[in-house]
This record gives structure tokens, sequence and C-alpha cells, in this order.
């Protein structure tokens, strides 16, 4: 496809100042996203993927200790923005987040309506009227009736709350949503009900998506690209029917034979071992500890090859492909 | 007078377990003291464990599954109905009795970082149970908290026993409340959503482990989870509940492949395997939310959200226990 994708992300780095030492929470991590493309982003916990959300918001801690790469929304270099700058043309205007757990964090005070209607009076100086007259819009896309604009978030349920959450990332008419961990709370049949809205909302209104979570089975309800963390680093990324049927990176292997099928015999496997300590983290391979295929190479750090059009591996039994 | 219990054996044939019209109500006061009304969390429930099998209840949040496993461990107070445990009923039971009962059933609770005191080492945690019961010799406890660190490998035991909560990794928290569960070597255990705060790749590893535990000593293993994906592999039977019921119970297999209740139906449809394909289509979800537990719906609790629902008997009376299949049960009018 022709044209610079919405979203291009290179060599992101972030580490954080600890009271042990440096945590490289994020180190090295290049991406694209078209528009209207859903991209989830999958790993265990602590492999920094919610860092990679804050950073692509920039909703930074105040203990950082490096903070570098490019990040470009539709070709234009946002790295540089200063903080004004990138609240007023980027966050909540053309990216929004649905944070992890945002649901618990509606404020308790306040009816839902309210809040929703907030970042359209504060982004765009709206009158409350017409916010309001938004959010009930907004409401019916994320399948919420409208009669709970009033309402307070005690009185709806953990469904009702991500919905509003959603509602509250989708009212500025963003080109792109972050969601970390939208469903991962939610009971099954909710959990499903709230992937039929993102997709639809995702048909209606183009927008595009970057769903992160550690749950493969719920987020091949939204993918349509695959981006795998581990220990900070992007190990594999790929369309979603080939990292689905045929995973590249020994860890994408791995984490697909553990992921328990309906109708499927064999028991899921576990993946021995544990993650590296990012404080420090290995200097060659970060899984090769845990890597039933490593060999000498591996001691290494593995460059990322390109093994297919948009499809690329961190890892040193892919060698023969191009590097990036 | 702690042998009393100790001693009866169940017959190779009979249940260890009975349920029998079980109801747990709370009641609701607003301002302390007026009565508004009663959550019937579990609302007639009947069933029966085997000695040594592995069951699973399945069923959203809210279902009353939680309540069900509180009571079963006397932690809640049934408002009718009654366990009965080797062959005599809970209710009856005095305090030496109630305290010996406690000793044969272990429970796995959800969040083991919640269920384990933080100002405690691990040797600490694992010698409570045994003084509360009695075991007075610090060596034969030592020993005791050694054997159930092995048996959830968390070897060598010198690792971890002086260590606290939080110098532990999920898992391991996890694996130290199973030993504690096991420590005074128990007839049953109940695991109350006992991964899913853990990490998925740590996950079908505690799974495993429980259900090992459980196959070695012959262990009767109740086992509560919303997570139907993985019931296959760590039970041999399911009950799914909805709204404080058991509407169906079938062995696993045959309940994941033939399921009867349109619930069961709508739970098995909405859940995925990873597959490319499932972006570009709408999975059928039934409208609406589980009930009101303060007043659930006349007659069949699923039957306003339900796709198959029979104007006139499913609003009025509670379906029966139906047999559709053999050995398979479910309450539905569809089955009369």
């Amino acid at each position: 496809m022709a044209g610079e994708p919405l979203l291009r992300v290179e060599d992101l780095k972030l580490h954080y100042r600890s009271g042990r030492g440096v945590v490289r929470a994020l180190d090295g991590v290049s991406f694209d996203v078209r528009r209207n493309e859903a991209l989830v982003v999958l790993g265990e916990s602590g492999c920094g993927k919610s860092t990679l959300a804050k950073a692509l918001m920039r909703l930074l801690p105040r203990n950082i200790a490096h903070f570098s790469g490019r990040m470009l929304v539709d070709g234009v270099e946002t790295m540089g923005h200063s903080e004004e700058r990138f609240r007023r043309e980027v966050r909540w205007v053309r990216i929004s987040l649905v944070m992890q757990a945002a649901m618990n964090a509606l404020n308790p005070v306040v009816r839902v309506g309210q809040q929703v209607a907030e970042p359209l009076r504060v982004h765009r100086g709206w009158s409350n009227r017409r916010a309001l007259d938004r959010a009930a819009e907004v409401f019916a896309l994320v399948g919420v009736s409208a009669d709970f604009l009033q309402r307070y978030p005690f009185e709806l349920s953990g469904g009702m709350r991500q919905r509003v959450v959603l509602a509250m990332a989708l009212v500025t008419e963003p080109d792109l949503v972050i969601m970390d961990e939208p469903t991962s709370a939610l009971d099954v049949l909710t959990q499903a009900s709230i992937m039929n809205a993102l997709k639809r909302i995702k048909q209606e209104l183009g927008t595009s998506f970057i769903l992160i979570t550690h749950d493969v089975s719920t987020s091949s309800e939204l993918a349509e690209r695959v981006a795998l963390m581990y220990a900070g680093q992007l190990v594999e990324l790929a369309d979603a029917k080939d990292f689905f049927r045929e995973p590249a990176h020994p860890y994408s292997k791995l984490l697909m034979a553990s992921v328990p099928r309906l109708h499927q015999e064999e028991k899921p496997v576990h993946i021995p071992g544990q993650p590296p300590n990012l404080l420090d983290p290995p200097e060659g391979c970060r899984f090769a500890e845990r890597c039933p295929s490593r060999f000498g190479r591996c001691d290494r750090d593995p460059e990322t090859f390109r093994i297919g059009e948009r499809r690329t591996v961190r890892c040193w039994l892919h060698a023969e492909g191009t590097r990036t | 007078m702690n042998a009393s219990i100790r001693e009866v054996r169940t017959s190779a044939t009979g249940p260890v377990l009975s349920v029998r019209d079980l109801h747990t109500w709370f009641e609701l006061r607003q301002w302390g003291f007026l009565r508004v009304g009663s959550v019937r969390a579990v609302d007639g429930v009947n069933f029966d464990l085997k000695a040594g099998e592995a069951v699973a209840f399945v069923g959203e949040s809210g279902c009353g599954k939680s309540s069900l496993a509180r009571t079963l461990l006397g932690l809640h107070q049934p408002t009718r109905g009654e366990v009965i445990f080797e062959g005599r009923s809970l209710g009856t039971l005095n305090a030496a009795e109630r305290k010996a009962y406690l000793a044969r059933v272990g429970y796995v609770q959800q969040d083991p970082y919640g269920a384990l005191p933080p100002f405690m080492d691990v040797r600490r945690i694992l010698h409570e149970p045994l003084i509360v019961h009695g075991v007075r010799s610090r060596a034969e406890r030592d020993k005791r908290a050694r054997a159930a660190l092995e048996e959830v490998r968390l070897s060598p035991p010198e690792d971890f026993l002086s260590k606290f909560p939080h110098m532990l990794s999920g898992g391991q928290q996890q694996r130290v409340v199973i030993a504690r569960a096991l420590i005074l070597r128990p007839a049953m255990i109940i695991a109350d959503e006992p991964v899913s705060m853990l990490d998925a790749s740590v996950r079908v590893e505690i799974l495993q482990l429980l259900r090992s535990i459980q196959t070695d000593h012959g262990l009767t293993l109740a086992f509560i989870t919303h997570d139907l994906s993985t019931v296959r592999h760590f039970a041999e039977r399911i009950f799914v509940m909805y709204a404080g019921r058991i509407v169906e119970q079938a062995e696993v297999n045959e309940l994941l492949n033939h399921p009867q209740h349109p619930y069961t139906q709508a739970l098995l449809a909405a859940i995925s395997d990873p597959d490319a394909d499932n972006a570009h289509q709408q999975r059928e979800v039934p409208p609406g939310e589980p009930p009101s537990l303060l007043k659930p719906p006349a007659g069949c609790r699923f039957h306003p959200r339900c796709n198959r629902m029979i104007a006139g008997t499913c609003d009025r009376e509670y379906p029966p226990d139906l047999e559709p299949r053999s050995g398979h049960g479910t309450a539905c009018w569809l089955y009369r």
C-alpha cells in the first residue's frame, strides 16, 4: 500500500530509574500501524507492553532514565513536540488510550455522561449541551443506552463501565485507540460482546486499534497484525493469519502451544523458566535461557530479520532473511 | 474426638460430598437495620461428588459459584438445605467436629497474595494450620512443611521456608497456598479460581500441579472457574451455574461436545480459539446481562436472554432437572 502508515514507531526505548538501577522496560521497539488496522501486542506481564502504551501516549512517570526513538503520526515526527504541543495535537486528538483497569478509575461522584463529554469540552471547547449530545451518540456506538448518561459509575456493571471508558476514548474521534487489557477482567459473554462492538466500530468509523493483552484467544477477535513482546523487545511482528497459524520465533511457538483450546485433546504446554530481570538483561538473546532451539550464536544479541513482506523476527534461526 | 470424623471412611460407591437443596441467601439491609430483601447467591443447588473425582463449577461472576464454595467450607451458614460430608450433615456437627471437618477440606483461594499473611514467612504460614490442629512437635511440623513444599515443586524447601510472600512470584505464592491447603492431608480440595490472577504462562503449570496432586492422593477436587477452555484438561465433570442454580451437568467431553442448555451453548459459542478469521465475524452473544439475584426473574432465570424461550412456560415456572442424554442433566423446558 502506498502512503505513510498512520503510526510509525522506530527504535523506541524507555528506561526507568529504580532503587536498584536502570530498568530497561522498553528496549528498541519498531512497528507501524496502518489506517483502519488492528495491531495486537501480546506478552507476559512485565514484558513492557503497558510501558509501550504509556510511551506512545507520552504519559511518562518521573523516574525516566532514558526515552528515545522516533514516533511518526501520519509521517510527522512527534518526539520533538513540547508537552503542550503533544497534548494539543496528538494525545486524545489523534491517539487515545483505554488504560488497564480504567473502568475502576472512573470518578465515582461524577455522572458518567459528564465524564465522557469532558475531553470535548477540554480539547474542543464545546458547550456542555453539545458535548453531552455527542456523548449520547458514542454511547449508542459502544452499546450503552442513552439513559445511562445520567448514572454514576457504581450503578453500572463491569461490562457497562468498560464500555463507558471505551466511549471516553472514542468521543474525540481519534484515528487510533490504544487499549491496555480492555476485557481481561470481564466475563466471557461480556468480553465477546465488547469485542463485537469494537469490530463494528472499526468497520463503521475506520478507526485503528492497538490492543495490548496477554490473552491470545481473545486478541484474535480483533487482530489483523500481531506483535509479540518479550523482555522489553519485539520478538515477532506478523500478520495475524501467519502468526496464529505458523508462529516463527521459538517463543511465539511455545506461546501458541500454551493456549488452551476448547476443542483440542492435547494438553496445553507450559513454558519453563522465567523472563530475565530487566535491570540486567542478558547480553545475548533474552529468550535463550528458556529456548528449546538455542545454539551457539544465541550468546550474541540477535538482529531483527525480515522473513516476509510485513513480517520480522528477532532470532538467529531466521538469519537467512534480510536484515532490517 | 478429632478421630471420630477422620475414621469414618466412605464406602467405595457412596458420594464423599452431597449437597441437597442448598440455599445461601444474604440479607440486604439499608442503614443497617431496614430489611430490603435477600441476595439469593445460591438458590437450590443439588449435587454429589464421588471420592477421588475432579469436578469444575463453571459460571460467570455473580452466578453464586464462590458463595457455593464458601458455604461448602462452612464460611457461610446455609439459609436452607444441607451439605453432607462423608455421611454427616455439616449442620449437625459440634465445634470440635467442625474443626475436624475443616482439616479434611483444603481451600485454595483466588488471589494468592491476599491469601497469604504478609508478615509471616513461608515456614510460619505452613506451620499455622498444624499448630491449630494440634501438631505439637516442632520437628514434625517442619518435616511436614518440607514435604508439602516438595509436593508443590518448590524445591529445595530450604530456599523457600524463610521467604515472605512478597519475595515470591505469583506462581510461587499460589504454590505456597496449595501447600498450605495440603498440609493437613485433606480428603477434598476446593479451589476457587486458582489461576485467574496469574500470568497465562504460569496458569497451565499450576493447573497441572493441582491435577497431579489430586490423582496421586486420590483427592476430590472441586474447581471453581469461569474459564471453560481449560476445564477439559483438569476436571472430569462440569457443573454449569447461572444465577444461583446449576443449569447443566455432564462429563467434560459430553458437555463440551453436546451442550444442551441454551446458556451453556451461548457460553461455548463466545469462546474463541486463536484464529485470524475471528476478526472478521461477529459472535453471537445473548442480549442483556445476568439478572439481579435480589429479584431473579420468574421461571427459568435465563429466559429473558434466551432465544428459544417458550412463552407461557419458561417465564412462569422453573424447569425441572431433566436428562436429555444419558448421564447428562439440564434444567431446561426444551427437553421436557
